[in-house]
């Protein structure tokens, strides 16, 4: 284990942005949202939660996937660039670093989706490891662990000094380009860190949230779960905004759409969510007409359908952040909790 | 530093040329299509799909009719009845446009399906995705037994492939095509009646693979009238259509339970359908 | 709490309601879910207290349309919405009782955590103590502290529209705030620093329309921004053109009719205050046309729908 030798965050983030764009937690018009690091920005190390989740920067709400130039009868396609800077976020939390696995077996599964993969070939990722979870957070009962994130790099702060781990090979070479910032940690301070990731792991259990039982969903159940009377209940007071899915870190479902500049058509995609009405309207009808269904489809996604494709993993990581944003304190861990075996 | 991809994108089309249009009915038209250079835009499979758009205008998922063994041009039969729709109508030979595939599986044809009589039903356009198979069959005639084709639309007119199915399809040996219309009209002395009906008429032998497409009505009733003849679920294929824009599995709205119409579909069997949730 | 519950069971007894609409208690000691209850249900989970924060008017759209009476436990602030539906006829008031609650201002969780709580277990109220217990220790705070930022400047405790009203002569005891004070400070602004500040804030948004979707005032069937057709992509702001139109249409289509509830800025996950645009249209038309709070009654018209030749004409009157 390494330690970061200066007690000035800025020192490091200087270095780090003197070779790469880097994104670190900052506060825009009072909100901690990813954002890029510079000497005049208010940097928030100490928010447990962005808004938006590190998602954002893999996959971003709206970008720009390809133009067309239209003269007469003739299209003419214009494919974006095949190379991109490297980035570096700093302060991605466990629950968002396991975020990316999930999203990674949609896009880079066959055929792979370059827009994405291209963003994560250059990102860099610099976890921090949680030190103080609150009542929302459940990550535990997807098996992650608050103080372990799988980044290329973890942190851990402790008494005011960060201490660090390179993860991965990425991670490694990224490592060594700031060795000077950088000196082996003691046994002690070793142990120090050992210390605080076991007393945050007692804290987590005693979290509200950290009994949440998710083993009976299992694909042979999905037509019970898919039928179950309760349902009509959860989704009752449903607004059907896309607070949850826009918040969430391993919602990915995706709109494309054309737009017209007056100089050709660009062909831009941006997040949907299922909870919206139009999100499966077609000319002929629509398979999922009322809220109930809408909302029922969100969490059977995340719950079944994609665990049964990709091997039992969940595509919910505990952040807790549709715990705290529901306009009407509704989310997954009561779905789980009403539809689970307990 | 710089990193790299190669752009190969599932969510980027070819370029394709609108060679050749026939009015097939007072609604639906066949396009043929091919690549600027004149060759083929991709290999496909009988059942499988293409997203046609216009920029600016949509996108849209399509069956691919022809069969994969023409290697001049794919063709595309499409019924007028939305904005892109409506535009690829008033398209001229020569226009330009957009084409992502193959997406999606695509009926057994070179195991299932081999040395079995299959019966092929279809209603309205909903003729489009299953002729592909059928012409399949019939380039590869000896891998097959009995082919029956019942096809029922509304009117004589609205018969979308008439003349080849009227006189081209019967003359291959042991092909069978039953073509009904749904009211009487003059100029037609052939069956009238709705296709459910008319299948049960036929009393089709039990042994046979069926393949079916058409409207959500006439799939229910036709289904209905198939078991009652006996045959089970295991042997019908259908194709599906929900409303889709990757094509590729990812874009998250057009799944029936953890299956995505664009990607695990567009054709499945009814035994299939049975175990997942029924929204579609 | 008590009186509520005899009250709506009574009701639910005698038959003269057949369905309660409230608030159900959920797995924190603050987090509220609007719910509908029956007899067969019970009354199991439904709670009134500080965190009983959402307009439920908006819900009684869907509820008036189905069989039978809906009982709704209405918070005086709630009632204007209520009103303003039952003027614009989108729900069935003879399907509708209303029991009018007593509101003493509802507390904040967020304004709790603001304080730095995190970890939070149970929060129990004791007269003006806020008692807080955490992961990470034990505190007590000052109610007035941590109510709701709409509850600061609240309209009269006046439950607008009722069949029947439970009385209470509790009060939050705090000193009400200028409701228009904000609005001026940002009329004092010079246009750029006005025009950065909504920048700064509209930037923020993510489209998630929840202050559209929980607007008792925005209850069009169709909402324009969710018609694929207008080549609006309305779930990304895919320039900063469309993300200030969205909001910035919104307040035009709401102005003469929202009734300053307060729970666009409440559910905004980005905590855009949202309710600051609505409230300067409110400042202008009392400025120009008279003294008007939308949802006092369900029968007069609002300044934009009642032309008079005696109306201020808005660019003469700044002109002069």
């Amino acid at each position: 284990m390494l330690k970061f030798t200066s007690d000035q965050m800025s020192t490091l983030f200087s270095a780090i942005s003197a070779m790469k764009t880097l994104y670190v937690p900052v506060e825009k018009g009072g909100e901690v949202t990813f954002g890029v690091w510079s000497e005049t920005e208010k940097v928030r190390l100490d928010a447990l939660k962005t808004v938006k989740s590190a998602k954002d920067l893999f996959f971003p709400q709206a970008e720009t996937m390809m133009g067309f130039k239209m003269e007469g009868k003739n299209i003419e396609i214009q494919v974006p660039e095949e190379k991109m800077d490297e980035f570096v976020v700093f302060g991605v939390r466990a629950c968002d670093a396991k975020s990316f696995e999930v999203l990674d077996n949609v896009f880079l599964a066959e055929p792979v989706d370059t827009y994405y993969a291209l963003r994560r070939k250059s990102g860099i990722v610099i976890c921090a490891a949680c030190t103080r979870p609150e009542e929302s957070c459940f990550c535990n009962v997807f098996g992650i662990d608050a103080t372990a994130p799988a980044g290329d790099i973890v942190t851990w702060t402790v008494d005011g000094t960060l201490y660090w781990e390179a993860k991965t090979e990425k991670g490694e070479a990224f490592t060594a380009q700031l060795s000077e910032y950088l000196a082996e940690a003691t046994a002690e301070e070793e142990a120090a860190v050992a210390a605080q990731n076991e007393a945050v792991k007692a804290i987590i259990a005693k979290l509200p949230y950290a009994n949440l039982k998710v083993d009976g969903f299992t694909g042979d159940r999905m037509m019970e779960y898919f039928n179950s009377p309760k349902w009509a209940e959860l989704y009752q007071a449903c607004l059907g905004c896309g607070t949850c899915t826009f918040v969430c870190p391993t919602c990915q479902c995706y709109d494309i759409r054309d737009y017209d500049t007056g100089h050709g058509i660009q062909r831009y995609r941006c997040w949907d969510s299922c909870m919206y009405s139009e999100f499966t309207k077609m000319a002929g009808g629509q398979p999922r007409l009322t809220q109930l269904e809408r909302f029922r489809q969100r969490f059977m996604h995340k719950l079944l359908y994609y665990p049964m494709n990709n091997n039992g993993l969940f595509s919910c990581v505990g952040c807790g952040r549709c715990v705290n944003k529901c306009p009407i304190s509704m989310n997954i861990a009561k779905v789980i909790k009403a539809l689970g075996d307990e | 530093m710089m990193s790299e991809i190669t752009r190969e994108d599932m969510h980027i089309p070819k370029i394709g040329i609108v060679r050749e249009i026939i009015q097939e009915t007072p609604d639906v038209k066949t396009f043929r299509i091919n690549a600027p250079d004149g060759s083929p835009l991709f290999d496909h499979m009988p059942g499988q799909c293409a997203m046609i758009s216009v920029p600016g205008v949509g996108e849209g998922m399509f069956s691919i009719p022809s069969s994969p063994t023409n290697r001049e041009y794919m063709e595309f039969s499409i019924k007028m009845c939305g904005c892109l729709t409506s535009w690829l109508h008033s398209m001229e030979p020569g226009q330009m446009v957009t084409v992502r595939g193959p997406l999606g599986n695509h009926f057994p044809v070179e195991n299932e399906f081999i040395g079995k009589d299959i019966l092929v039903i279809g209603g309205g356009i909903g003729i489009a995705p299953v002729r592909s198979v059928v012409k399949y069959m019939l380039d590869h005639r000896q891998d097959y037994g009995r082919i029956d084709v019942v096809y029922g639309a509304r009117s004589k007119e609205d018969l979308v492939y008439y003349e080849e199915m009227s006189k081209e399809w019967p003359k291959v040996p042991n092909t069978y095509v039953h073509l009904t219309i749904d009211r009487e009209q003059e100029g037609w002395d052939g069956p009238v009646g709705f296709v459910p009906n008319y299948v049960k008429e036929l009393n089709f032998p039990t042994d046979k693979t069926v393949i079916m497409c058409g409207p959500p009505i006439m799939i229910k009733f036709t289904l209905a009238g198939l078991m009652e003849l006996g045959f089970q679920k295991e042997q019908v294929y259908t194709t599906m259509e929900l409303r889709m824009k990757c094509g590729i599995g990812k874009c998250g709205r057009c799944n029936i339970g953890s299956k995505y119409v664009c990607k695990d579909g567009p054709v499945f069997r009814f035994d299939e359908l049975d175990e997942l949730p029924n929204e579609y | 709490m008590q009186g509520i519950i005899e009250k709506v069971t009574e009701l639910l007894d005698n038959g003269t309601v057949d369905r309660v609409l409230a608030w159900k208690a959920g797995e924190f000691s603050y987090d509220r879910t609007p719910a509908v209850f029956d007899k067969e249900s019970g009354l199991y989970g439904l709670v009134y207290d500080s965190f009983c924060v959402n307009n439920l008017s908006k819900y009684l759209i869907e509820e008036s349309k189905k069989d039978g009476k809906v009982l709704v436990l209405m918070k005086p602030c709630d009632s204007y919405g209520l009103n303003m539906l039952i003027k614009e006829h989108r729900v069935d008031r003879e399907k509708i009782y209303v029991l009018g609650v007593p509101c003493k201002c509802k507390v904040s969780v967020d304004k709790i955590k603001a304080t730095g709580l995190t970890g939070i277990l149970d929060i129990v109220e004791e007269g003006n103590d806020i008692k807080v217990t955490t992961v990470y220790g034990d505190t007590t705070l000052d109610r007035k502290d941590v109510l709701c930022d709409k509850c600061m400047v609240c309209k009269d405790k006046v439950v607008v529209v009722y069949d029947e009203k439970i009385e209470s002569d509790e009060t939050a005891g705090i000193e009400k705030l200028d409701r228009m004070a904000e609005v001026e400070a940002l009329e004092a602004m010079t246009p750029d620093e006005r025009f950065n500040f909504w920048r700064s804030q509209l930037s923020k948004c993510i489209r998630c329309n929840a202050c559209r979707n929980v607007c008792p005032i925005c209850s069009c069937t169709k909402c324009v921004f969710d018609n694929d057709n207008t080549g609006i992509s309305s779930k990304a702001n895919v320039d900063s053109f469309e993300e200030n139109m969205f909001h910035i249409v919104r307040a035009y289509h709401v102005a003469g009719r929202c009734t300053d509830c307060g729970e666009c800025s409440r559910v905004c996950p980005q905590n855009i205050p949202l309710h600051l645009l609505n409230r300067k249209f409110i400042k202008e038309m009392n400025e120009l046309y008279g003294t008007y709070q939308a949802g006092t009654d369900a029968e007069a018209k609002d300044p934009l729908t009642a032309f008079t030749k005696e109306d201020a004409e808005p660019s003469v009157i700044y002109n002069r």
